[in-house]
């Protein structure tokens, strides 16, 4: 583990603004910094947002979790329940397809000269941030506790080595793209 | 290196590149990709500039502190790296409003920025809220297998696959 780059704060800065730049530079070219492809793919028209997130986490999970057999990264998964992953998973779709950007493709829309998501979607996600900080004491106390399952990953729920879900949903994924291919998208 | 002035690349090599990214944001910054918290850090940089240090007596900016952090720079690192892929392959073009709009509902600018601002807003509410946005729970939690991310993305997707067949 790099404990010691880590803990380098400046430095983490610059890497952090180098991965963004990464980032920002492939999901421009991947078209999903546009609206047309962000609502193209929620109509079920266009699926180059499916195509791209389901190849990055085929790539990513096998790599990610190699490091981690490996001693060198840990994960984090998020903890959840049905209150506070579900019910804000709904009010963020409603929100997605309603904007056209995600806060990341957002950032990347923004970039490539989209107004629309400078100055309205940008405001907007702030204030709508911003309101969430406001009720958040309430909703942590009555609406998160409902339906917990914390921040338990698949490979320790269903008590199987991570390779063999790992193995399974690589294969699920390949499907899918295929699936996809095949129908004409 | 013609291929980095090319105005699209395969959604494939796309997605190879950002979860090669992953692997490295693990590796290098302990940390994975993530969004919309940037926004609430910076929401509360906002509010600690017209109220001062009382904003930060909120519980939730005691959890995600006011400060410019990774994730913060990724998110402006993102805006970057999207205008220099755009301005390499010449399709930067500042626009109001997207073309699949103006075929259903016109090129007035008004109405889309309203409905894109409201958009925003249940978006940014959504996102802290579930805990995660796109990349925190779509490309980051599923990734790690976390059950937190594959219910995250399937509700994601689910209400915005209907609310996008309402609105067209």
């Amino acid at each position: 583990m790099l404990t010691h780059l880590h803990s380098k704060r400046k430095l983490q800065l610059g890497i952090g603004l180098a991965t963004g730049i990464l980032f920002g530079f492939l999901l421009q070219k991947g078209g999903v910094t546009s609206y047309d492809v962000i609502l193209g793919q929620l109509l079920l028209k266009d699926f180059t947002v499916l195509k791209v997130m389901l190849t990055a986490v085929l790539v990513g999970s096998v790599g990610v979790h190699f490091l981690v057999s490996r001693g060198m990264a840990n994960l984090h998964p998020k903890t959840g329940s049905g209150g506070q992953t579900v019910i804000g998973g709904l009010i963020f779709g409603v929100g997605f397809a309603t904007l056209g950007y995600c806060p990341g493709t957002l950032a990347g829309a923004i970039g490539q000269g989209s107004l629309d998501a400078l100055f309205a979607g940008m405001t907007g996600i702030l204030i709508g941030a911003w309101f969430f900080a406001l009720c958040y004491p309430t909703v942590r106390d009555k609406v998160y506790p409902m339906g917990s399952f914390g921040n338990v990953t698949f490979p320790e729920l269903l008590k199987q080595d991570r390779w063999k879900v790992l193995a399974f949903l690589a294969m699920a994924i390949v499907l899918v793209l295929f699936a996809i291919e095949l129908a004409g998208f | 290196m013609a291929f980095l002035f090319e105005a699209r690349w395969s959604p494939y090599l796309v997605g190879v590149g950002i979860g090669v990214l992953c692997w490295l944001t693990f590796l290098l910054s302990d940390k994975p990709l993530g969004c919309s918290a940037a926004f609430a850090r910076t929401s509360g940089m906002l509010e600690s500039f017209v109220r001062g240090k009382k904003a930060m007596e909120r519980p939730y900016f005691k959890e995600f502190f006011p400060v410019v952090d990774w994730e913060w720079m990724l998110v402006l690192g993102i805006v970057i790296g999207a205008f220099l892929s755009s301005t390499m392959s010449g399709v930067f073009s500042p626009s109001l409003v997207p073309s699949l709009w103006v075929s259903t509902f016109g090129p007035m600018a008004f109405p889309r920025l309203v409905v894109a601002f409201n958009g925003g807003i249940l978006m940014g509410f959504g996102a802290r809220w579930a805990g995660g946005c796109t990349s925190g729970h779509g490309i980051s939690g599923t990734l790690q297998l976390a059950v937190s991310g594959w219910i995250a993305v399937a509700c994601f997707f689910v209400s915005g696959v209907i609310t996008a067949f309402f609105i067209y």
